[in-house]
């Protein structure tokens, strides 16, 4: 994907909950992007922008090469941030509960950590 | 090594809860050149604990960071320091420091041992996958018993498998990203897909994060599932050099995600012959 505004072309990588970018022949990155508290946003064609909570106006744009390539992107990164994740487990945990009337964190030992409660109040 | 850092310093000190917080003394690491190295001290600083990211403070009130420890490719393992209450951070990276820590106690200790050794990004997606299979299987013998599609109970709304977007879990009509738009509501929302919806017995489980697709450049322009070709060739480990950059900045060191990539690509290979 591209960077435009200035269409600068950058290798883009997403690891974990950072999207790092690099110039295209160069081994190190020049910036990361921590994926938290953002939003992905599909703009026109090929296109999406990610801003974040404190700085909505602030979009990172991103073209890619196709619109495919484009959606694949957007549900990537709406996918990777630890709050998404988080999110995730407390939902799944809930429906197993009530599926099973069993609780599938009680094998991993973490069924009574805060975070992963069905009431907290989470991002 | 540019960063979002108003983002990440927003993120920070944003008032979504922590996972941990608490005063912890870190280790001075010098970086000297003398032989001799006069004793070791220990700074007070003030650590917050939010996902996969350890962050630290000057002061419990201080409005920004001093530093921040990405806790991937980590350890987090007692030590035998002259302190008592000392645990160490280390990283699969043998050239990435170690972030030796001391606790005022023994629980606090123990405390922060249990809570930075579950904090990695990679074991919430190795869980949440985990129980995302267990809720597949679940469904599927709750169909198999019924015999027919129904809707569980669990909502009265119809939900599509296939569908990938966030959903609200008891009605409220926030949508979510990244946990952008639920600021300050603090319900509790869905990730993924329901399986309330049977289709025929047919049930989909919502995809997750694609672990492979780091989007190599976009040198291809087909969807293939696997690495495009290009990727695979890359010659360095990508995120020895990401995350070195990372921690360099705020001068700290980041861990480094290697064995574990390496790991991913070697399964890629295996399983896209």
């Amino acid at each position: 994907p591209r960077v435009p505004a200035v269409l600068k072309k950058r290798l883009v990588k997403l690891v974990v909950n950072f999207l790092f970018y690099f110039r295209t022949d160069e081994a190190e990155p020049i910036g990361a992007l921590l994926l938290e508290h953002c939003r992905i946003t599909k703009e026109e064609e090929n296109v999406f922008s990610i801003s974040f909570i404190e700085e909505p106006e602030r979009k990172y744009c991103f073209e890619c090469a196709t619109e495919e390539q484009c959606q694949e992107w957007v549900e990537a990164l709406r996918r990777a941030s630890y709050e998404f994740l988080r999110r995730s487990l407390i939902f799944y945990r809930n429906e197993i509960q009530k599926m099973t009337g069993k609780d599938p964190l009680e094998q991993y030992g973490i069924s009574e950590e805060a975070r992963f409660q069905l009431g907290a109040h989470r991002q | 090594m540019k960063l979002n850092e108003r983002s990440v310093a927003h993120y920070a000190t944003c008032d979504s809860p922590a996972d941990h917080a608490g005063f912890l003394r870190k280790r001075v690491e010098r970086h000297h050149h003398h032989a001799h190295h006069h004793g070791t001290s220990y700074q007070r600083r003030w650590f917050v604990l939010k996902g996969n990211l350890l962050f630290y403070f000057e002061e419990r009130e201080s409005r920004e960071p001093v530093g921040l420890v990405v806790l991937e490719g980590c350890t987090v393992e007692l030590c035998e320091a002259a302190e008592e209450f000392a645990f160490a951070i280390r990283f699969d990276d043998a050239g990435a420091r170690a972030y030796v820590l001391v606790a005022d106690g023994q629980a606090a200790m123990e405390a922060w041992v249990k809570a930075l050794s579950r904090a990695s990004f990679d074991y919430m997606r190795l869980v949440v996958r985990e129980l995302e299979k267990q809720l597949e299987e679940a469904c599927k013998s709750l169909a198999a018993c019924r015999g027919s599609p129904q809707r569980s109970s669990s909502s009265g709304r119809k939900r599509h498998l296939s569908n990938p977007a966030l959903l609200p879990l008891q009605g409220k009509p926030t949508t979510l990203e990244n946990g952008y738009s639920t600021w300050g509501s603090g319900g509790c929302v869905a990730g993924g897909a329901t399986c309330s919806d049977y289709d025929g017995g047919q049930m989909k489980p919502p995809p997750l994060p694609p672990r492979r697709r780091s989007g190599a450049g976009g040198t291809t322009g087909s969807p293939a599932p696997g690495l495009s070709p290009t990727m695979l060739e890359s010659p360095v480990s990508p995120e020895t050099i990401c995350f070195s950059k990372l921690h360099n900045w705020y001068g700290q060191e980041i861990a480094v995600l290697r064995r574990q990539w390496q790991e991913r690509q070697e399964r890629q290979k295996r399983g896209h012959p």
